[in-house]
């Protein structure tokens, strides 16, 4: 029955939404976090989205579900500040914040709200439908 | 004169039968719309109908269960989309306000189908009970 197939394609849209939510939210909470070397620095991250192929490699259908291959940190240079009266300041007076684009989280956020909301909506209307199957030529 | 159930039914029983596979695939879009290369896929309804009521279904029989499962399906009429509008950078075609729609318009289609089964289940029941 296909329609059940609906309920795990869509929870597995939801748990990829929802770890995409975890990393925007780690950096909007660290994008002033300072520290004073290069390594040490927090880094914006993101995860990496992919559909589940090697289900429908098997031949088992057509519909795939989303799977998170990973979580990549972001390579952009990072914001160096020259505060030599910073606590956290290196032997040259430089802090380094991480390079979180605050803009680009929060709509990165929203986006994946949305997503996720439309997942549920999905797995909603088939159970609304399974529901209706289930009580069909009932009085 | 014997009822016949076939009959009475119709084609509604293929109906829902592809439409719910049809909610799949559009959950399947809708799930993969942020995912990078992926390439949305749709039905060709009235193939997969065709398919559906005519019940091809090719491949070998498994007389040992070692055999290999070679039972194919025949792919029920799924393809890729054609996108509405060009490539959006990261080789995806799911436009998500579409699917929405249209997964919206498949489960009113199913409920539809769903309805008629109804209407016809009572009208055998009629039949059946004589209208006690």
């Amino acid at each position: 029955m296909s329609l059940f197939n609906v309920f795990s394609i869509s929870g597995t849209g939801m748990s990829a939404q929802s770890v995409r939510l975890n990393t925007t939210a780690s950096n909007i909470a660290n994008a002033d976090s300072v520290s004073s070397s290069v390594d040490k620095t927090y880094r914006a991250r993101h995860p990496v989205f992919a559909a589940e192929m090697q289900k429908a490699a098997a031949g088992q259908n057509e519909s795939v579900g989303v799977q998170v291959l990973g979580i990549v940190e972001s390579n952009k240079p990072l914001n160096v500040e020259y505060a030599p009266d910073h606590p956290m300041a290196d032997g040259e007076g430089y802090i380094y914040k991480p390079n979180v684009n605050v803009i680009e989280e929060m709509t990165n956020m929203i986006s994946a709200s949305r997503s996720y909301q439309t997942n549920v909506q999905l797995a909603e209307s088939a159970k609304n439908m399974l529901n209706k199957t289930l009580t069909l030529g009932q009085r | 004169m014997a009822i016949s159930f076939e009959k009475a039914f119709g084609i509604h029983p293929q109906g829902l039968q592809v439409r719910a596979k049809r909610a799949e695939i559009i959950a399947s879009n809708i799930a993969n719309a942020d995912t990078p290369g992926y390439k949305a896929r749709g039905m060709d309804f009235k193939a997969a109908l065709a398919q559906a009521s005519s019940k091809q279904q090719t491949g070998m029989t498994r007389t040992n269960e070692k055999h290999f499962d070679v039972r194919m399906e025949l792919n029920n009429g799924v393809g890729f989309r054609v996108p509405d509008q060009a490539d959006t950078g990261d080789g995806n075609s799911v436009d998500v306000q579409v699917e929405r729609n249209l997964y919206l318009e498949n489960s009113m289609e199913y409920q539809a189908s769903l309805q008629f089964l109804n209407g016809r289940i009572k009208g055998l029941r009629k039949a059946i009970t004589g209208g006690q």
